[in-house]
C-alpha cells in the first residue's frame, strides 16, 4: 500500500469516529449544551481536557521549539503545565461549586457587575477567536500535506467535521470526541519516539532514553548531542544562554495564561461534584505529561538524527554530498518536505556537498575560510515539520505516517471545538440570555447556542483560509488576555471578600489595557507592520519581552483592584455569603440546578 | 462548634495547604529548573545536571504529585469539617 492510501486510511477511519461519537451524543438541553450534564467522569473529563488543552502548538511546534534551542525553551515544558496547579489549588474547584455555566457569567455574580461580566466576554471571545485561528490553519496545513489534496478543500473538510459534532452534540458531544482525539493524539506522537528512542538509546521509554547513554557512540546522549552541535558553532543544547528575568516572567506569564484561558476552566464544570473538579486538574495533568515528557527527548533526538544525516561521516569529515540527497532512500523526506517550501538548501560553494553549520560564529567562519565554505547550505529548516517529518527522518514504516497525520488533525480540531465551544457560550448564555434578553427559553437558548456555534465555525474557518499576517503573534494576545484579565478577577473573586465590583472592574481594565499597549508598542499597533516603536530584541522595560508580559499585568490588576476597592464601597453582605457559599463543597448538588 | 466556625476552620487550613503547595510550585520549576539551576550544576544527570532536569521533566513530575496531594487533602479535610458533598 502506497503512502497516500495509508494517510487515507488513518485520517478517514479516526474521523469517521468522530462522526459516529457526534451522532450517539446529542445535546438535548441547555446544560448538555454547556456543560455536558454535568455527569463526566473525572479520568474521562481529564482526558477531553488534555486534548482540548494540547493543540497545533503542542502537538507539532513544541518539539521543534525544543530542538532548536535546547534548555531556553523548557519554559513553554514547564508554564503550559504548572498552570494546572494553579488551577487545581486555585480556580477549578470553586468554580465548579459555584455551578454555573461561563467564566464570565461567576466574575458578573460575583462582582454583581454588568460592566465586570461584558469585560470579561470580551476578553474571552478575543483570547478565542484569535487562538482558534492558528488551529484551523494547522488544519489545513496538515490535510495538505497528507493528503495531497489543497489547503481550502482541508480546511473545509475539517470544519465540516467539527460541525458535525460541535453544533449538535454541544459540550457532551466535544467531550467524547476529545476522549477519542487524546488517544489518537497520544498515540501518533509517542508511537514515533518510542521507535526513534530504541534505535537510539535502546530504551523505549523516550523520557528516559534523553537522559540514556546515545548507543552508537557509548556517550550520555544529551552529552553527544552538546558535542555535536558545539563542533557545529551552535549553541550548546543544554546549557542557559537566555535572559533569566525574562525566562522566569514568561513561564510565570504562560502558567497563569493557561489557568486563565476559558476553554479549559469551563471544561471543570462538567463533573458532578467538586472533589472531581480536584481529581480530574490532576487527571488532566497526567494525560497532558504523557506527551510533556516525550516532547523533549522528540525534540533532543530528532536534532541529533538530523544533524548526523547532514555530517554522515561526523563533523569532522565530509558533509553530506548532494547527490546522496537526491538518490539515497534515507534522505526521501528532505525531497518530500523541500515541495512545501518549509525545507530547503542549496550547494552554495558548488563542492557537491551540503555543509550544515553555524556561520553567524565566529570560529566557524574560520573553519569555514579554510575549508572554502562559503555559508551554511541547509538553507531553511521550519521548525513546525520536526514532529511531522521526524518518523521520516528516522526511517519508520508509513504506517506511523499515517497516524502522525491523524493525530496532527486530532489535535487541532480538539483544541478548535473547544475554543468554538467557549465563544458560542459567551454568546448565546452571557450576551444574549444575560445582557438581551434575560426571558429567554431554554429551547430558544439552546438554539441560540447552535446557531452561535455555526457562525463562529464559519468565522474561524474564513479566517483560517485568510489568515491575518499577525496569526502567529496573536497567541501571545490570547495569553496575554487571559493572564492580565481573567486569572486575577478570578482568583481575587475567591479568595478575598474585599474586593468589590469597582476594584475588579479597574483591575481587569487595567492589567488589559497596560498588556495590550505593551504588545502593541513591540508588534505593531492592532499588528500592523512597522507602528511598533521597540522589539522583542530591545523591549521597552529591561530585557522583558512582550510575550512575557502577562505576569506584569496580573501583577498591575491584583494591584489596581485592592487600591480602588479599598477607596470604594464596601462589598454587600449578600456577595460575601457568595464567596462563603463558594469556598465549601457542601451543598453543591443544590447549585447545578439552574 | 457552628458551620460558619467550621467553615473559617476548613478555609484556614485550605490556605495554609495552598500557600505550602504553591511553595513547592515555584521552588521546582523556577527554583531548580531556572534561578538555582547554577547551584545545582555538581549534580549530575544522564550527560547534564540536576537543574536541566528539573526543567525538562522533574517540575512536570512534581506538579503531578502536588495536585493529586492536594486533591487527596483537600477530601480528608472536607469530611474533618463536616463541609463535604455527602
Amino acid at each position: 500500500m502506497d503512502q497516500f492510501t495509508l494517510n487515507l486510511l488513518f485520517v478517514g477511519a479516526s474521523f469517521a469516529l468522530y462522526i459516529g461519537i457526534a451522532i450517539w451524543a446529542r445535546a438535548g438541553s441547555t446544560s448538555e449544551f454547556y456543560a455536558a450534564g454535568r455527569g463526566v467522569h473525572p479520568v474521562t473529563n481529564g482526558m477531553a481536557t488534555a486534548a482540548d488543552w494540547m493543540s497545533a502548538a503542542s502537538f507539532i511546534s513544541m518539539a521543534g521549539l525544543i530542538a532548536f534551542t535546547g534548555y531556553d525553551n523548557s519554559t513553554f515544558l514547564m508554564g503550559w503545565t504548572g498552570g494546572y496547579v494553579l488551577l487545581a489549588l486555585l480556580l477549578a474547584p470553586y468554580l465548579r461549586k459555584f455551578g454555573k455555566f461561563t467564566v464570565s457569567e461567576f466574575i458578573g455574580d460575583r462582582f454583581y457587575s454588568k460592566t465586570a461580566r461584558m469585560v470579561a466576554v470580551v476578553c474571552l471571545i478575543v483570547a478565542s477567536t484569535t487562538y482558534v485561528i492558528g488551529q484551523m490553519t494547522g488544519v489545513g496545513v496538515a490535510f495538505g500535506r497528507f493528503l495531497e489534496i489543497s489547503n481550502t478543500s482541508g480546511l473545509l473538510i475539517g470544519a465540516c467535521v467539527v460541525f458535525a459534532y460541535a453544533v449538535f452534540g454541544g459540550m457532551k458531544g466535544v467531550t467524547y470526541t476529545q476522549v477519542a482525539q487524546y488517544v489518537v493524539l497520544i498515540m501518533a506522537y509517542t508511537i514515533p519516539a518510542i521507535f526513534i528512542s530504541l534505535q537510539l538509546t535502546g530504551n523505549p521509554v523516550p523520557a528516559l532514553g534523553l537522559f540514556g547513554d546515545h548507543v552508537a557512540s557509548g556517550e550520555p546522549l544529551l552529552a553527544k548531542l552538546d558535542q555535536i552541535v558545539r563542533e557545529l558553532g551552535f549553541n550548546e543544547y543544554t546549557t542557559h544562554h537566555s535572559d533569566t528575568l525574562n525566562m522566569v516572567l514568561f513561564t510565570l506569564s504562560l502558567m497563569i495564561g493557561t489557568a486563565g484561558l476559558p476553554h479549559v476552566i469551563m471544561r471543570f464544570f462538567t463533573v458532578p461534584r467538586v472533589a472531581d473538579a480536584r481529581w480530574s486538574a490532576g487527571w488532566a495533568l497526567v494525560f497532558i505529561a504523557l506527551l510533556y515528557l516525550t516532547a523533549p527527548a522528540v525534540g533532543a533526538m530528532a536534532r541529533l538524527n538530523i544533524t548526523e544525516l547532514m555530517w554522515p561521516n561526523g563533523t569532522d569529515a565530509q558533509a553530506v554530498s548532494v547527490e546522496d540527497i537526491a538518490n539515497n532512500p534515507k534522505y526521501d523526506w528532505m525531497q518530500t518536505w523541500q515541495k512545501t517550501g518549509l525545507l530547503d538548501w542549496e550547494d552554495k560553494n558548488g563542492d557537491g556537498r551540503i555543509q550544515y553549520y553555524n556561520d553567524a560564529n565566529a570560529a566557524m567562519q574560520e573553519k569555514a575560510a579554510a575549508n572554502g565554505w562559503t555559508g551554511n547550505e541547509l538553507t531553511k529548516f521550519n521548525r513546525d515539520i520536526l514532529v511531522l517529518a521526524n518518523p521520516e527522518i528516522a526511517n519508520l514504516p508509513g504506517w506511523v505516517i499515517g497516524l502522525v497525520a491523524a493525530g496532527g488533525l486530532a489535535a487541532a480540531l480538539s483544541t478548535a471545538a473547544g475554543l468554538l465551544l467557549a465563544i458560542s457560550s459567551a454568546v448565546s448564555h452571557d450576551l444574549i440570555k444575560g445582557q438581551l434578553n434575560p426571558n429567554i427559553s431554554e429551547k430558544n437558548e439552546l438554539m441560540a447556542a447552535r446557531v452561535a456555534m455555526g457562525v463562529a465555525i464559519v468565522v474561524a474557518t474564513y479566517l483560517g483560509l485568510n489568515p491575518p499576517g499577525f496569526a502567529a503573534q496573536t497567541v501571545a494576545l490570547a495569553f496575554g488576555l487571559a493572564a492580565a484579565s481573567i486569572f486575577p478577577a478570578l482568583m481575587m473573586g475567591i479568595f478575598s471578600t474585599k474586593i468589590n465590583n469597582h476594584g475588579a472592574v479597574a483591575g481587569m481594565l487595567a492589567g488589559l489595557l497596560v498588556t495590550l499597549v505593551y504588545i502593541f508598542l513591540h508588534k505593531g499597533w492592532f499588528f500592523i507592520p512597522d507602528t511598533n516603536s521597540f522589539t522583542d530584541a530591545d523591549p521597552l522595560l529591561g530585557t522583558i519581552k512582550s510575550t512575557s508580559f502577562g505576569a506584569i499585568g496580573a501583577m498591575i490588576n491584583f494591584t489596581v483592584a485592592y487600591v480602588v476597592a479599598s477607596m470604594t464601597k464596601e462589598t454587600p453582605q449578600e456577595i460575601k455569603d457568595l464567596v462563603e457559599s463558594v469556598r465549601v463543597p457542601k451543598g453543591a448538588g443544590a447549585a447545578t440546578d439552574h | 462548634m457552628s458551620d460558619k466556625e467550621a467553615s473559617n476552620a476548613y478555609w484556614k487550613a485550605n490556605v495554609r495547604l495552598i500557600l505550602w503547595s504553591l511553595l513547592i510550585w515555584a521552588v521546582v520549576s523556577f527554583g531548580f529548573g531556572i534561578l538555582l539551576r547554577p547551584m545545582l550544576s555538581g549534580i549530575a544527570v544522564g550527560g547534564t545536571d540536576l537543574g536541566f532536569w528539573f526543567a525538562q521533566q522533574g517540575s512536570i513530575l512534581v506538579f503531578l504529585a502536588l495536585i493529586f496531594f492536594y486533591a487527596w487533602r483537600m477530601n480528608k479535610l472536607d469530611a474533618e469539617h463536616g463541609v463535604g458533598e455527602e
